[in-house]
């Protein structure tokens, strides 16, 4: 069991913050950090794994300080998302070296390969891996020392589907079997299905927290803005305003714009009153929701 | 000293192509020696400029760069040095292991073909193998601390290492006397005319300052580097 813990933490490079006074708590169990590419989750990852100075504020792993504390890593597994690995070495090297840089023995690397599924691929070498199986021996070679704690920075880019549920399955077990395991991603429906807790962040700032049922609630249960378009817009906009729906409608030169504060109801009523109306709907769509402009709300209402 | 580190880092250093890059320089100068001593041209005085010039003056600070930064810069460069850094081993022991590795390699690829040139010259005559051999095993030390501290502490390793060898030491080195003194060429030069009793060699610094001089350099950098890699920093993508 082991906690990490961040408070008021804060990294800029020169004039630019990467990460802005973040604070939360890690325990045992799958966090996903989430957040779109630039949002300074790597730079968060690092700064748990001791490879980045906080510019304020403290980062510990069970009360230590994690910052110049080459201790930690009996405790830390850790997963980088470059690929920064020896390519000259096999696959059983690399992994046997990270067991001998622990001072371990080739019974921790032979059971890592195994818990990656890699035995069959751990005699050639990494540089002629594919870019999966080189992710999957850079995680034998993090677990070689079972650590509490497994840090995965982007862990499943560029895996294959068969690859990625493989992997999915570990991280989950994993976390099951009580290791604090937190991994980074820019892909929300890849952090729901591996992670029990979910971390947002956005432009540097932890914007929200919470389980996936509460992260997608806060997506979707929130003002959405539609443009719609049709026959008789000014119709069309009048009994919507009349319904209570609709937050908010506009008239403008590309159609309507209809903010809407109850989405479900929303999306039965509009072709009810289209077809009351007799009005011909030629367009319904949402203005926002890409996954930008999903983040910037929710870090605008944090 | 990390017996796994130091096989990573050998392999990484000499593996494939790479290890040409150290032996061309070595096997030129045996190259030139034979062709000296094929000719018969092979006399004190051309021995001793042979290896106050080319194996001093060029191979060794060459050499001292590409293995003083090719132990670590790479890695550094690349990432892969994280596989190293993120176990529990203190970073100055990583750093001191690595450190060796260049060292080692300046006596396979610097000294032993300094003094196989040499021999092939004169023999053991005026103690000049010897002596140069000496003074490249000294010089070829310092000049692997320097250059690794410079792997470890700049991304222009390189650039800043053929500067100060031909700038500092080619150029205001043979200008101006006083840079003579804090040039590790010239403290070469003090250590092989201590051995050889060869006329043709002088020395311009007194070894009492190049001896004590080497040792704090070594010793510096060593525990510069050890210190910095504590606190390197490895930043994402973003």
């Amino acid at each position: 069991m082991s906690m990490i813990e961040i408070r008021q933490v804060s990294r800029w490079y020169g004039n630019v913050v990467a990460v802005n006074d973040v604070t939360m708590t890690i325990g045992p169990g799958v966090t996903g950090l989430l957040g779109p590419n630039g949002a300074g989750k790597s730079t968060l990852l690092h700064l748990m794994a001791g490879f980045l100075q906080p510019s304020g504020g403290t980062a510990t792993l069970d009360a230590k300080p994690i910052w110049k504390n080459h201790d930690i890593y009996r405790t830390i597994g850790l997963v980088p998302e470059k690929e920064g690995v020896y390519g000259f070495l096999t696959g059983w090297q690399f992994v046997q070296s990270s067991a001998r840089l622990h001072g371990l023995g080739d019974d921790a690397a032979r059971r890592a390969i195994a818990q990656v599924d890699m035995a069959d691929a751990q005699d050639r070498r990494i540089e002629t891996y594919s870019k999966g199986m080189r992710q999957r021996i850079k995680v034998a070679g993090a677990l070689v020392h079972e650590p509490a704690v497994l840090l995965l920075d982007e862990p499943f880019n560029g895996m294959d589907p068969r690859q990625r549920l493989h992997l999915m399955d570990l991280v989950r077990d994993l976390g099951a079997a009580g290791k604090t395991i937190v991994f980074s991603s820019h892909i929300l429906e890849e952090v729901e299905r591996v992670a029990q807790q979910i971390e947002v962040m956005v432009a540097g700032r932890h914007a929200a927290s919470g389980d996936y049922r509460e992260i997608r609630r806060r997506m979707t249960d929130r003002p959405h803005l539609f443009r719609v378009r049709s026959s008789d817009d000014r119709r069309l906009a009048a009994a919507l305003i009349a319904d209570t729906a609709s937050g908010g409608v506009s008239l403008t030169s590309e159609g309507l714009e209809v903010r809407t504060v109850d989405f479900r109801r929303f999306t039965h009523q509009l072709p009810k009153l289209a077809r009351d109306l007799d009005v011909r709907l030629w367009q319904v769509s949402p203005t926002d929701e890409d996954l930008e402009s999903v983040f910037s709300y929710l870090s605008g209402r944090s | 000293m990390n017996s796994v580190v130091a096989s990573i880092t050998y392999r990484a250093v000499l593996g494939r192509k790479r290890v040409w890059l150290l032996a061309l320089l070595p096997i030129s100068l045996i190259a030139i020696a034979l062709l000296f001593r094929i000719i018969g041209g092979g006399d004190e005085s051309v021995t001793v400029t042979l290896m106050s010039t080319f194996a001093i003056g060029t191979m060794l600070p060459l050499l001292g760069l590409i293995a003083g930064t090719g132990v670590i810069a790479p890695e550094i460069e690349d990432g892969t040095i994280i596989h190293l850094l993120s176990k529990p081993i203190s970073r100055p022991v990583i750093a001191a292991t690595k450190y060796l590795v260049a060292a080692s390699l300046m006596v396979g690829f610097s000294v032993i073909p300094t003094y196989i040139a040499a021999y092939i010259l004169i023999g053991t005559e005026s103690g000049i193998a010897s002596g140069f051999a000496l003074g490249a095993l000294f010089a070829g030390i310092a000049y692997a601390a320097v250059f690794f501290l410079l792997g470890v502490v700049s991304r222009h390793a390189v650039t800043i290492g053929v500067i100060y060898a031909l700038v500092w030491e080619g150029l205001i080195g043979g200008y101006v006397p006083g840079a003579r003194r804090f040039s590790i060429q010239q403290w070469a030069q003090s250590i092989a005319d201590q051995v050889t009793t060869s006329a043709f060699m002088k020395a311009e610094v007194a070894l009492s300052f190049a001896v004590p001089a080497m040792v704090i350099v070594v010793v510096g950098s060593v525990i510069w580097a050890g210190q910095r890699l504590r606190v390197l920093s490895l930043t994402g993508d973003e």
